[in-house]
């Protein structure tokens, strides 16, 4: 196994550091506060704390399971629309916030997608959802979600389209190779 | 082996993913729900859109409980436009949670995406608010 390349345990940590320090002067500096951002936080907490695990493994099944041949063949550059299409699915069937994608798509590209589809990925996964399309119609009402799915549909494949050619070849290379080596 | 790879990926986010606990903790705990009706009147215009986008854009609030929100603002006379900004930008937009994207993407990347879909979840807004008039 690889050795990780990642910085040591105590800086790592040291951004979650300062921003526990910050918590504690806020609660202290505004009282009035402290309630709401407790159990704000205990709430996220939970949330997280049950959609994140069943995400990761999942992910280090999909990493044992899947073939780097076989993704690059229905997610990498030359797929076609396979691709994007595969990509699209794959996100609106998802189900949780968006925090949980990023782990997903770096799999998933570590084992070969291209950015272009990953872009798609996400986008799906941050707004296209179906169980959430069923909510949205029931509280906002179909004219309002289907409207809003349908530019959605658009602005997905725009704003992955942007990012690929934004970011250029060299910089979608140093993005792969950032996330290989994330472990 | 599965198992051994999925406890090793979550540590590696966890110090980010701590971060960001941190910060839906303090922005949720200031912008209340009254707070955030205040931003979306009917009468709040391109301003309204905006502030709308910006809510959406910092805060992170799991669509079972913004829709139902999004749906009694509508209700008290939020414009359909305003919400359809919040609950896009909501959606697609992640202030708290950009330091895991930067861990994943790099922070060039992941601000990008965040201020595409931003821009992107204001236009999709004047499109909703547009059908729901018709």
């Amino acid at each position: 196994m690889k050795e990780r390349q990642s910085k040591p345990g105590a800086k790592r940590y040291l951004g979650a550091i300062i921003a526990g320090a910050a918590f504690l002067i806020f609660i202290l500096a505004f009282p009035a506060y402290r309630e709401q951002s407790l159990s704000m936080m205990t709430y996220q907490a939970k949330t997280m704390l049950l959609v994140i695990p069943p995400i990761f493994v999942l992910l280090g099944l999909l990493d044992i399971w899947v073939p780097r041949e076989k993704m690059i063949k229905y997610m990498g550059k030359d797929s076609g629309l396979k691709g994007p299409v595969l990509a699209f699915l794959l996100g609106s069937f998802a189900a949780g916030p968006l925090y949980g994608a990023f782990p997903v798509a770096a799999v998933l590209m570590k084992k070969g997608a291209s950015l272009f589809n990953i872009m798609i990925f996400i986008g799906a996964w941050s707004t296209t959802k179906i169980p959430m399309l069923l909510f949205e119609m029931s509280a906002l009402g179909k004219r309002f979600a289907l409207s809003r799915l349908a530019i959605n549909i658009a602005g997905i494949a725009i704003i992955a389209w942007a990012m690929a050619s934004a970011l250029g070849k060299e910089e979608i290379e140093k993005i792969h190779k950032n996330i290989e080596s994330l472990e | 082996m599965a198992l051994n790879k999925a406890v090793k990926a979550f540590e590696s986010i966890l110090p980010q993913f701590l971060v960001v606990l941190i910060l839906v903790a303090i922005t949720l705990s200031v912008l209340d729900t009254t707070t955030i009706s205040r931003c979306l009147g009917t009468k709040s215009g391109i301003f309204g859109v905006l502030a709308a986008s910006l809510v959406g854009a910092i805060t992170l609030i799991p669509g079972f409980i913004a829709f139902p929100a999004a749906a009694a603002l509508l209700r008290n006379g939020a414009g359909a436009t305003q919400i359809a900004a919040f609950v896009s930008s909501l959606m697609m937009v992640g202030v708290v949670t950009l330091p895991m994207e930067i861990k994943h993407f790099g922070k060039r990347a992941a601000l990008m995406r965040n201020i595409f879909a931003f821009g992107f979840s204001m236009l999709a807004a004047l499109f909703v608010g547009w059908v729901v008039r018709l």
